[in-house]
């Protein structure tokens, strides 16, 4: 086998990649509905909303923090940004500012504990999602907000392409933006890589921070408005508890829990992976009660494989004394 | 030997009531803000709160979560965590109930029922120790983060149970589960026995068996403790095993509780018992960590959420406060890192 | 008595021709005094040796040039300004560049990146500009006639081609002066030929280079002038044709060697340890020896030669790939360190920080680790009378200076905590130890002390294998001298016969 391809057989999006082209071809001879147009439109439209959130988680595993709290800020800032526009009205360009600014700012608050307290990242964020959320249900009591205005819940579409998935289109986009043609985005590289060397070369650490987990927030927020005009309302609790879904699929996607490694490539395939599993498993009329057990056994399987090679690579690599 | 270096008095002799005296600021603390809640809130609801009924609520109330807690310290300690306890639970305690429900009819004879809970007992042990051991595998021998295992093998387990059940409930126990419940002996709740017969046995693990030495010190530096000879991954192991023993105790008295086994009860404690171990004074990075804090964060927790259930406060809000807490918690923590260790050392465990 | 030289000679030219002067510069900490009083001058494009033992002082000096730390008292004067303390970014703007001994450099990025990363530092608003990137890489590496494989993650590269990148780093940032911290510590001896070559190209572009080591070979081969510090003294300032390596050993540690070892042993008794033919392919190569009970074996080298990985060998943690090792005559096969240490071989690793101690949790928890299953009673619980009595008696067996055995390890002195170590194995009671450098982080005073205890062990019939890169510590602590070259065995001598040139020319063969 040449060269080129068996090193590029070994990186982990290739595989994810060959992994989905090969579901992709079983489920559409098992069943000619799934390689349809207006089928794919709706499988990315359903994922559109857990590729915007795992956009701003991907920023955050690369600095070498996590973040548990994104799903509570998504459902905080869809609450207060649906108030402020059946209240006082508006439109798309303010509801996206809004969400923006209130997301922003919650993810702030993390990264500004993390750092003043010095504490693990897992922690604080447990703490502030049962913060945010507990709050949001006390305010609420549970009751959903119905009434929003038509311009937010009507039916874009630009080219039969969906608005949610527009959005995560560009959420991605203005990601992969950062993360390659940004400075600030290698320095967030740095920082995940080896923290001690970016403090040495004059990085910012509380400033990058702030804005990995800002930015978070930000997408988190702006995916909780985009949930809210694909359903049409605004529930409290709807978002809450697939926190780990968005995360399995960045960690497919190859990001590192350890910080500094990840792609917005690896995170778009990863929740391709997960996507077409589902739909197609659908498809096939396998019940929907069957999701869990699948993607539990993908992800089991896909990082004790990748923990598996990178330990046998670190084996190999020992130094040869002659 | 040579004795020019040598420090001039042998090692001391502790004192006999050392052992006796909080000498870790974590536990006084907690100590204090259990006082000081119950202070006030008896202060604001005399009558109801510094009742008999309060105590029983709360004897009622902490085992499930605590069990859960000590099942989710025992991989913390060892520098890891896991997040399959909730659905690793409920799953035991699915198999228990199907067992149960299937094999128990009205007309079925004691002598059978008693063999038929015994059965659905092991099964649902076994459920338990099946899970953990894979988990403890993964972990130890191919080397996945912690995480990641139990991210795969919390909605592996939580799929199966779903699949399994089509989301519906199973209940309706025979008297002698429920009793595990709902009953008492001599006056304190089985349930309570149950969860501080748990708690002194991890308790005792921790400090005085090799295992939990050995979990000790892998939290804090697994790869020097393997130098030094001890089975390192075998431990790691043990301890997702033992972590999910104790969800199989859990899952009974949960099935106990509700009468009833589903694959979706009680995810909301999940990051709650993360919360209580960390509040009592378990370090998330591993290596450090008490029962005593543990048991101490669990009842500052249920003395606050009973003590604003009683002054009307809603669930939301207590759990909102709860969640301050642990930033509070945390803050406090680092201040006494930095301040208070220099005037009052710390054990080192 | 060592007496400064240069204040006479040089004072006032040394002044005129300084790039750098470090002046009258203390620094404590708490209540440990680092630095008294150092004097330390950088000449433009010189190339200086800082040396000295652990805990000299070094670190500290080369830290308040960094601008990390600020000392107490003195000035440092860059381009004749005079500066109370230096901030990191004031360093950096004067030239100043320190290559670390971890490298600090970016394992996730690729090396064109991590040359240039100070870009993305400096100018965070615009764009990234790659091209750019590569060509200020590329015209780096040509200044400094290297060649990287700029696209590669730096993860992945050997150390000495990190230590390449950091370098060219350095260069990047338009160095006047590169500070390395010990640089040859994990190179191999060519590796060592081709960075000191590296050197001599800075010098050669008008660079000077600050080159802080402890060890003399390097010390040697490339200084122009070589300041002694001790004990956070400065001995002294000497160009380095007026010393030798014996001087500066006597400098560095004030002392001279003398042996003084105690312990014979008997050669009529069975040897206890015997390996015949061992191989391990990349590692080492048909490697024989014997050792009896209450011989201490010492075991020198160039790193690389082999000696840690066949130390790991014995220890179980190494599997060979061929050969025989016999214990007391009987042919053992050490599949892991468990079986090992059943064997009654202990290790001391030369990475006592992350290998040796368990660093966060107490001396008494560290020192019974080995031995846990031994300490248990009833229902298997360690019984606290058994593990008190078992943590007392070696805590006083080899001194260590405790009240507290609860306390953290982390907080005992280097010297202290080796004899923790040592506590740990010997309560396993070996009949075969195993140290791999033992003295490495240990203040001079305390390496006595360690001497002293592995005489004492030896004497008891434990028989001690004894790898050392020092060779004061070889020539005076053993009793028999294999050096090991190239993963062989290439020579064998007898310390009370052998001269120190001899040994030396040795080990460089």
């Amino acid at each position: 086998m040449p060269k080129y391809l068996s090193a590029a057989l070994r990186r982990h999006d290739i595989q994810i990649g060959i992994i989905i082209a090969v579901m992709a071809t079983f489920f559409s001879t098992l069943s000619p509905g799934f390689l349809t147009l207006g089928n794919l439109m709706d499988l990315l439209e359903n994922y559109s909303v857990m590729a915007i959130m795992a956009t701003g988680l991907l920023v955050v595993l690369i600095s070498g923090g996590i973040d548990i709290s994104f799903e509570a800020i998504a459902a905080v800032s869809q609450f207060l940004v649906a108030t402020i526009l059946v209240r006082f009205g508006g439109n798309w360009l303010s509801a996206f500012a809004l969400a923006g600014l209130f997301g922003g700012l919650l993810g702030v608050v993390n990264a500004l504990l993390i750092y003043y307290l010095g504490a693990i990242s897992v922690i604080v964020t447990i703490s502030t999602m049962t913060f945010y959320f507990s709050i949001l249900m006390f305010v609420t009591q549970g009751r959903s907000i119905y009434d929003l205005p038509n311009w937010f819940t009507s039916n874009i579409s630009f080219l039969s392409i969906p608005f949610p998935v527009m959005v995560a289109a560009i959420a991605l986009l203005l990601t992969l933006f950062l993360l390659s043609q940004l400075p600030i985005g290698r320095q967030i590289y740095g920082l995940g890589g080896n923290p001690e060397a970016a403090k040495r070369m004059g990085c910012n650490i509380v400033g990058l921070q702030c804005f990995a987990y800002g930015y978070s927030g930000f997408m988190a927020a702006i995916a909780g408005i985009v949930q809210a005009h694909r359903v049409e309302e605004v529930v409290p609790y709807a978002l809450i508890g697939r926190e780990l879904d968005v995360l399995a699929a960045v960690v497919l996607g190859g990001a590192s829990l350890s910080g500094g490694i990840g792609t917005v490539s690896g995170t778009v395939l990863g929740i391709l992976l997960l996507a077409v599993l589902q739909n197609g498993l659908t498809l096939l009329g396998v019940s929907s009660y069957s999701f869990g057990l699948v993607t539990g056994l993908v992800i089991l399987v896909s990082v004790t494989a990748t923990a598996y090679a990178a330990k046998r690579q670190r084996m190999r690599s020992v130094r040869h004394a002659i | 030997m040579p004795s020019d270096l040598a420090s001039s008095s042998p090692t001391p002799e502790p004192s006999r009531f050392a052992g006796l005296l909080p000498s870790d600021p974590t536990i006084t603390m907690l100590g204090a803000l259990i006082a000081g809640a119950v202070i006030i809130f008896g202060a604001l609801t005399p009558s109801r709160f510094l009742s008999g009924d309060t105590l029983r609520a709360i004897a009622f109330q902490m085992p499930e979560l605590g069990i859960l807690s000590l099942a989710m310290m025992v991989p913390l300690m060892s520098g890891g965590l896991n997040l399959a306890i909730i659905s690793t639970a409920n799953l035991s305690a699915l198999v228990m109930a199907a067992i149960l429900t299937r094999l128990i009819q009205p007309a079925t004879p004691p002598s059978i029922i008693a063999a038929v809970i015994v059965l659905a007992l092991l099964a649902g042990l076994l459920t338990s120790l099946v899970i953990g051991f894979l988990t403890g595998v993964i972990v130890a021998f191919f080397g996945v983060h912690p995480i990641l295992v139990t991210l795969g093998t919390m909605t592996l387990v939580k799929g199966t149970a779903v699949l399994a059940t089509s989301g519906t409930v199973i209940g309706g126990f025979p008297p002698a589960i429920l009793f595990l419940g709902n009953g008492t002996l001599f006056g304190i709740p089985v349930s309570m026995i149950l969860f501080i017969l748990c708690a002194t046995i991890v308790a005792v693990i921790l400090s005085y068996a090799p295992f939990g030495v050995s979990i000790r010190l892998i939290g804090s530096n697994e790869r020097a403790t393997r130098y030094s000879g001890v089975p390192t991954e075998w431990v790691l192991v043990g301890v997702y095993v033992v972590s999910s023993l104790l969800c199989w105790v859990a899952a009974l008295v949960m099935m106990a509780r509700f009468n009833s086994a589903s694959a979706g009860y009680a995810e909301s404690y999940l990051l709650v018992t993360i919360l209580s171990a960390v509040l009592g004074g378990v370090d998330p990075f591993g290596g450090f960590g008490r029962v005593l804090g543990l048991f101490l964060s669990l009842v500052l927790l249920q003395v606050i959420s009973t003590g604003f259930n009683l002054l009307g406060f809603s669930p939301y809000l207590t759990a909102a406060i709860w969640g301050a807490t642990m930033i509070l918690a945390i803050v406090i923590a680092v201040v006494r890192d930095r301040w208070i260790t220099r005037l009052w050392p710390v054990k080192a465990n | 008595m060592i007496v400064p030289r240069e204040l006479a000679e040089h004072g006032q030219s040394e002044a005129a021709r300084a790039f750098i002067e470090m002046l009258g510069i203390s620094k404590r900490f708490g209540g440990v005094r680092a630095l008294s009083n150092v004097d330390f001058t950088i000449r433009p494009a010189e190339i200086h040796c800082l040396a000295g033992e652990n805990g000299c002082g070094k670190s500290t000096l080369i830290k308040i040039l960094a601008g990390v730390y600020a000392p107490d008292d003195g000035k440092i004067i860059l381009d004749q300004q005079a500066h109370s303390h230096l901030s990191p970014a004031a360093s950096q703007r004067a030239g100043i560049q320190i290559i670390y001994q971890d490298l600090s450099l970016f394992p996730n990025l690729s090396v064109a990146e991590n040359i240039a990363f100070r870009h993305h530092v400096e100018t965070p608003v615009r764009l990234v500009r790659w091209r750019e990137i590569v060509r200020q890489a590329r015209e780096v590496m040509s200044r400094l006639g290297v060649d990287l494989p700029l696209e590669e993650v730096v993860g992945r590269l050997p150390i000495a081609t990190r230590q390449l990148v950091a370098i060219c780093r350095a260069l990047a940032a338009e160095a006047r002066l590169v500070v390395m911290d010990e640089p040859t510590a994990s190179l191999t001896h060519h590796e060592i030929d081709a960075l000191l070559e590296t050197v001599h190209g800075l010098k050669t572009h008008g660079i000077a280079t600050v080159f802080v080591s402890h060890k003399l070979e390097e010390v040697m081969r490339i200084a122009e002038r070589v300041t002694v510090l001790r004990d956070g003294n400065k001995v002294g300032t000497y160009p380095a044709r007026e010393i030798n390596r014996y001087r500066l050993t006597e400098l560095m540690t004030g002392q001279k060697f003398e042996s003084s070892l105690h312990s014979t042993f008997s050669s009529e008794v069975a040897p206890i340890l015997e390996i015949h033919g061992l191989t391990r392919r990349g590692h080492y190569e048909e490697v024989d020896l014997s050792l009896r009970p209450g011989e201490i074996l010492g075991i020198t080298g160039r790193l690389g030669s082999g000696r840690t990985e066949l130390a790991l060998s014995l220890f179980g943690m190494n599997p060979p790939d061929a050969g025989e090792i016999r214990i007391s005559g009987k042919p053992v096969l050490l599949r892991t360190n468990r079986v090992a240490i059943r064997h009654g071989i202990g290790y001391v690793s030369e990475d006592r920080l992350s290998l040796g101690l368990v660093m966060p949790q107490s001396i008494a928890d560290n020192i019974v680790v080995s031995v846990l299953r031994k300490l248990t009673g009833a229902l298997g619980l360690i019984d606290s009378g058994r593990r008190r009595k078992t943590v007392s008696r070696w805590i006083d067996e080899l001194h260590v200076k405790t009240r507290a055995p609860d306390r953290p390890v982390q907080e005992l002195s280097g010297g202290n905590q080796q004899r923790v170590v040592l506590a740990k194995w010997l309560a396993t009671d070996p009949r075969i130890l195993i140290l791999d450098s033992p003295t490495v982080g240990v203040d001079v005073g305390a390496k006595v002390g360690i001497y002293q205890i592995v005489d004492a062990l030896a004497a008891r019939g434990i028989a001690i294998i004894f790898i050392t890169d020092e060779v004061e510590e070889v020539l005076h602590q053993t009793h028999r001298i294999l050096v090991m070259l190239s993963g062989r065995i290439t020579a064998t001598f007898d310390p009370a016969k052998v001269t120190e040139q001899e040994l030396r020319e040795a080990i460089s063969a």
